[in-house]
């Protein structure tokens, strides 16, 4: 077992390794220039120059990756070319709003998700399973942000519920942050949840149909019982990893929730520093996010064994 | 009467109990799949038949009309810059028609070579499969939005930044499917008698995948249109000249309150069409083997 | 079942208590008395000699002050100067500062730190580098005066030193010792704000808190001049991207004070009895298309001309502002129609557009079809539309123009390419500019024809340069008057940028703010809610 975890920890290595080239050449083979930007309108070419200087810009790629590199590896990612602070001090600083609406959104759509994607499976075929079905087709269908500005128009402006936009830290005021996170939770969760009922209610027909389903019934179990100690628990493999492999799909949508709850988050960070060229916080980000899905599979992998006894390394 | 007496002896009784329903008699059964498909080929054919449909140009702006609700002229009303949204919407559905087939039809060839041989080469299988993790571990819409920035927006630069973080999926599953179709008896008997690799894969392992990769370009397709609309939003979308869904809703999206049917009818449209595609996929799923109803 | 229950009340009343707990952390008297504004930009930089970003200017104007400000006639006003003395020959002149001017760290204000501050911002600004042209020394007298010793007569000392728009800004000495290329990290000032630092979150939120130790000037607030009475105790910036969410924030009462409301919604604002509508800029924006001067066909002045004649400002005023309270149908003056300088003459032929006499100027001038580069910045709402407007009317009169959409920033770089057009350069961007400092021609940038010196677009015109010296020269009105209007008719020839039209941008307040200046810029002091 140890072995394996080892083995599994190390091989996460290339895949960032992977990660490290791609965002780096993407952006520095960019035509958009953040010294122009910095420069100012009014600059002239010669000024723009001397900033490029200035910032090692104008050094070979290869010379600039390994400079990046090196720095990486003593826990350096740069400073922001505008704002002159450490990118992962920015990072950090803006980390706790899209953790805080990541895990928000992630529990409601489990919450919700699960129970829907069993009772859609327990009653295949039926009225209930349709209508589930449909409307977790029509949430995904349906862009983010239309859900956002609707649930904001009805809950902020119609009935003054709750508020428009930002974010309030959980430690300032827990009343206020429930408050704040609740509609984007709600218009992000939707999505989500929608792809992990579906694939709650696919997994769980398969393990349904299977025979020691049957022995459980026939035993006399209560059915509540056998759908949740037995059929659940078996089939939470793949609804496990879905869990992990959506956490993309789900940053994804954060970055947009984002921009339209103005929650002041990683999403946001990432926008305006790629329609500004600002090198360090985008990669810096990308890096980030990409070594927080890669150890969130990690240890989605390693629980396998917990819930599956079947599977042993 | 009962329904016993026309039954005859029990094979009879039992091959009744088990005969299946045919495939496509099982699709036209369930009305979801059915009325996707109808709807998007409504869909379809509107957007491809807008020049007939309607007269006016969608880049025309008629600065003194603009902002106008919907009336006799203007269908749909008009924007901020006096452009009819009724045609921009039908032309808009060309526009996430072609990014939508584009980037399924890109991404699935593209992951279907590199599935094959990730799946047959061992060699090529450790270096292939890492870099796509590193792929997907970047999140679509970030690596999408940091595609954009390399070049001037156009609409083929919205379809390769949107493939691109498609294709590890597509890979995956064809890997998959091309790594136990590989261990069957008959491939390796195949192999004993010395058959190629190109027939190999033509007449044994591609027809396996045609099943799942259908599906799941249906499902890419619907992503992509969503995708766009997601990148337009964002400002990094399709060229703002082009009317595209996500573009109409995007520049319409500041006038919400005071304009809504800038939103109102591009929404509706990009909705249904995402609908119905996802609603067909899981029909063609259906229809062409239950068992993925499973898997994917 | 009841125990669990139990523990449930019991964790939720904790829950409660301890958030009112947190709630009173903040005084509540400080929260009311906290002005929230939604800015228009994100607060990157703070240095406002590094960059000339408007968002910076602004942060400047609370944290900082200024050795003189301008006034509702432009006139420069001592600020935290006490006085001057011009010398007979007008080369040097005595500034003598304040008494009881400090920095925000208790230390006094000296003319030490002075001299730096203006050594560092004449080294960057446009107009400061005028400045430095002509000047000799900038040295210290003693503690409270210093002396600018010019090498020839400049009447624009004063006007430079009062400039609205990035103005020299006083900083510690030690602090304006750092060179003029890398930014400041420190941010003491002397205004009647202070920043705080520790609740700046980039991206999302810069705070400040009242001066309790600055001492405002005597006279009332005028412009950008007189006394500035810090009358909140906080002001926090929000910075919201997605105009819906501002608007429905302001709407709702989360902030106090919308900076640049989209101009579409200025008239379902005015009829919310909870809003205000305030004009504080009287000169308003102006648009400007600005062709590049170096390559065909635009280095003909005769194709400027023709582009011109293709310009309806009014289809470009509807499109870009919409409501017409906010905009004036025509305005045919490079410097701001309704300044001292407004003076359109000149402009008469431009006033409707004539296609006919636009295509014949552009054959004379050997425009052959090829394709017109323009550059379109979609992440700019206002800078977009005008750019479509501007596609639109050339099409339509015939013009091959080969449109290429990119990110402002993308933009910025593109436009200091030299390249030609079909190489990385392009034919056309427009941008805006306004205020006082457009209204002067000196300090006007875009309006600078220095050729390579000039900014991108490069207009070259030797004539316009000495006219505009010549008037930089005089101080009194009269002898102005005249050369103006030669530098005006010749601007009209010449064609350095046509302009597109001119507006306002009017500020959003909730009901209960009151003392919104008319600063040409949102300035927070003088401010209350009652």
């Amino acid at each position: 077992m140890g072995n394996y975890v080892a083995r599994r920890i190390f091989a996460t290595i290339p895949v960032m390794g992977v990660v490290a080239i791609i965002v780096f050449l993407m952006l520095r083979l960019s035509p958009g220039d953040p010294a122009a930007i910095i420069a100012g309108d009014h600059a002239t070419s010669d000024e723009i120059a001397e900033i490029r200087e200035h910032l090692g810009l104008d050094r070979p790629l290869l010379e600039q990756f390994i400079r990046w590199l090196g720095q990486l590896v003593s826990g350096d990612f740069g400073v922001s070319i505008y704002m002159e602070q450490p990118v992962l001090g920015l990072i950090l600083e803006r980390v706790e709003p899209t953790l805080a609406l990541a895990i928000s959104t992630m529990i409601f759509a489990i919450a919700l998700a699960v129970p829907l994607g069993v009772i859609a499976a327990w009653r295949a075929g039926s009225w209930v399973d349709q209508t589930i079905m449909a409307l977790s087709v029509l949430a995904f269908s349906v862009p983010v942000f239309l859900i956002g500005y609707g649930l904001v128009m009805g809950f902020s402006l119609a009935l003054e519920l709750l508020p428009v936009q930002g974010f309030v830290s959980i430690s300032e005021d827990p009343i206020g942050f429930l408050q704040h996170i609740l509609l984007p939770t709600v218009a992000l969760g939707l999505v989500y949840t929608a792809l992990l009922a579906r694939i709650t209610r696919a997994t769980m027909l398969e393990t349904l149909n299977e025979d020691y389903i049957r022995t459980a019934r026939a035993k006399g179990l209560a059915e509540p019982r056998v759908l949740i100690l037995h059929a659940l628990k078996n089939a939470s493999v793949p609804i496990v990893t879905t869990i992990g492999t959506g956490l993309a799909l789900l940053i994804g949508g954060v970055v947009v929730t984002e921009s339209v709850f103005a929650v002041p988050g990683i999403g946001r960070l990432t926008i305006d520093a790629v329609l500004q060229r600002d090198y360090p916080v985008i990669q810096g980000v990308i890096l980030v996010i990409a070594g927080v899905y890669v150890l969130v599979n990690l240890a989605i992998d390693l629980t396998y064994s917990l819930l599956d006894p079947r599977i042993r390394y | 009467m009962s329904s016993t007496q026309s039954l005859g002896t029990a094979t009879e009784v039992v091959k009744a109990a088990t005969r299946r329903p045919s495939r496509i008699g099982r699709m036209i059964r369930r009305p979801l799949p059915a009325m996707g498909a109808v709807l998007l080929l409504i869909l379809i054919s509107v957007s491809i038949g807008a020049p007939w449909i309607t007269a006016q140009d969608p880049f025309d702006m008629n600065v003194v009309d603009r902002l106008q609700p919907p009336n006799e002229t203007y269908f749909f009303g008009t924007d901020a810059f006096g452009r009819d949204i009724f045609t921009r919407t039908l032309y808009g559905g060309r526009v996430s028609l072609i990014i939508g087939v584009s980037v399924a039809v890109t991404s699935t060839v593209i992951g279907l070579i590199i599935g094959i041989i990730a799946g047959y080469f061992r060699m090529a299988d450790a270096i292939l499969m890492r870099i796509m993790d590193g792929l997907m571990a970047i999140p679509g819409i970030l690596l999408a939005i940091g595609l954009m920035s390399l070049t001037r927006a156009s609409i083929w630069v919205v379809i390769i930044a949107i493939t691109i973080p498609e294709v590890p999926r597509v890979v995956r599953l064809v890997r998959s499917v091309v790594l136990t179709v590989r261990e069957q008896v008959y491939i390796q008997a195949a192999g004993a008698i010395g058959t190629r690799f190109p027939r190999l894969m033509l007449k044994h392992i591609l027809p396996n995948t045609f099943a799942p990769l259908i599906v799941q370009a249906t499902y890419i397709a619907a992503s992509a249109v969503l995708i766009e609309s997601y990148l337009s939003f964002l400002g990094v979308g399709t060229p703002p000249e082009i009317p595209s869904w996500g573009n109409i809703i995007a520049e319409g999206r500041l006038y919400v309150q005071i304009a809504f049917w800038n939103i109102l009818f591009p929404s509706i449209f990009l909705a249904l069409m995402v609908l119905s595609i996802n609603i067909l996929g899981d029909g063609l799923r259906d229809m062409l083997d239950p068992r993925l109803a499973r898997r994917i | 079942m009841k125990t669990f229950f139990k523990k449930a009340v019991a964790l939720a009343s904790l829950t409660m208590a301890l958030s009112s707990m947190a709630e009173a952390q903040v005084p509540a008297a400080t929260r009311a008395n906290t002005l929230k504004v939604v800015v228009h930009a994100n607060l990157q930089i703070l240095d406002p000699v590094w960059t000339t970003a408007f968002i910076t200017g602004r942060h400047s104007y609370l944290i900082y002050d200024t050795l003189y400000a301008a006034n509702s006639r432009f006139e420069p006003k001592p600020q935290m100067a006490e006085g001057h003395e011009i010398s007979a020959d007008g080369l040097v002149y005595r500034i003598r500062l304040r008494e009881g001017l400090r920095f925000h760290d208790g230390t006094p204000v000296r003319a030490q730190d002075a001299v730096a501050s203006l050594r560092r911002w004449m080294a960057r600004d446009v107009m400061g580098q005028q400045m430095a042209a002509v000047t000799a020394s900038v040295e210290t007298v003693d503690d409270r005066s210093f002396e600018i010793r010019l090498k020839e007569r400049w009447g624009m000392v004063l006007d430079a030193l009062a400039k609205p728009s990035n103005p020299a800004f006083i900083m510690p000495e030690r602090v304006a010792q750092t060179p003029p290329t890398t930014q400041v990290t420190d941010t003491t000032g002397s205004g009647p704000f202070i920043f705080v630092r520790e609740e700046w979150r980039p991206g999302n939120r810069v705070m400040y808190r009242r001066n309790p130790d600055y001492v405002p000037r005597q006279e009332p607030a005028d412009y950008l001049s007189g006394g500035k009475r810090a009358l909140v105790e906080r002001v926090e910036w929000l910075y919201i991207p997605d105009q819906n969410t501002a608007l429905a924030a302001l709407n709702s009462g989360e902030i106090d004070y919308f900076e640049a409301p989209p101009l579409d919604f200025i008239a379902s604002l005015q009829r919310n009895r909870n809003i205000r509508i305030v004009d504080i800029d009287a000169l308003g924006t102006a648009g400007l298309i600005r062709p590049n001067h170096l390559y065909p066909p635009f280095n003909d002045a005769r194709a400027r001309q023709a582009l011109a004649h293709l310009v309806r400002q009014e289809d470009f005023m509807r499109v870009v502002v919409g409501n017409p309270a906010l905009y004036s149908k025509f305005c045919g003056s490079f410097f701001m129609c309704g300044s001292g300088n407004g003076t359109e003459v000149g402009s008469e032929p431009f006033r409707e557009p004539n296609v006919e006499r636009a295509r014949q100027l552009f054959r004379e001038a050997g425009y052959n079809g090829e394709p017109i580069v323009v550059l379109q910045p979609t992440d700019r709402p206002q800078y977009n539309a005008a750019t479509m407007v501007l596609v639109q009317a050339m099409r339509r009169a015939g013009l091959n123009v080969d449109v290429q959409a990119m990110d402002w920033s993308t933009l910025l770089s593109r436009r200091a390419s030299r390249n030609n057009p079909y190489q990385g350069g392009y034919h056309i961007f427009l941008t805006t500019h306004g205020g006082p400092t457009t209204a002067l021609p000196p300090s006007n940038t875009w309006f600078n024809t220095r050729c390579d010196r000039a900014n991108p677009g490069w207009a070259c015109d030797e004539k316009l340069v000495e006219l505009v010296a010549d008037w930089s020269r005089e101080s009194d009105a009269a002898t102005r008057r005249p050369i103006l209007e030669t530098i005006h008719r010749r601007a009209w020839e010449v064609i350095p940028y046509v302009p597109y039209g001119q507006y306002t941008q009017p500020v959003a307040v909730r009901a209960n703010v009151h003392g919104v200046l008319a600063a040409g810029i949102p300035v927070y002091w003088n401010i209350e809610k009652r």
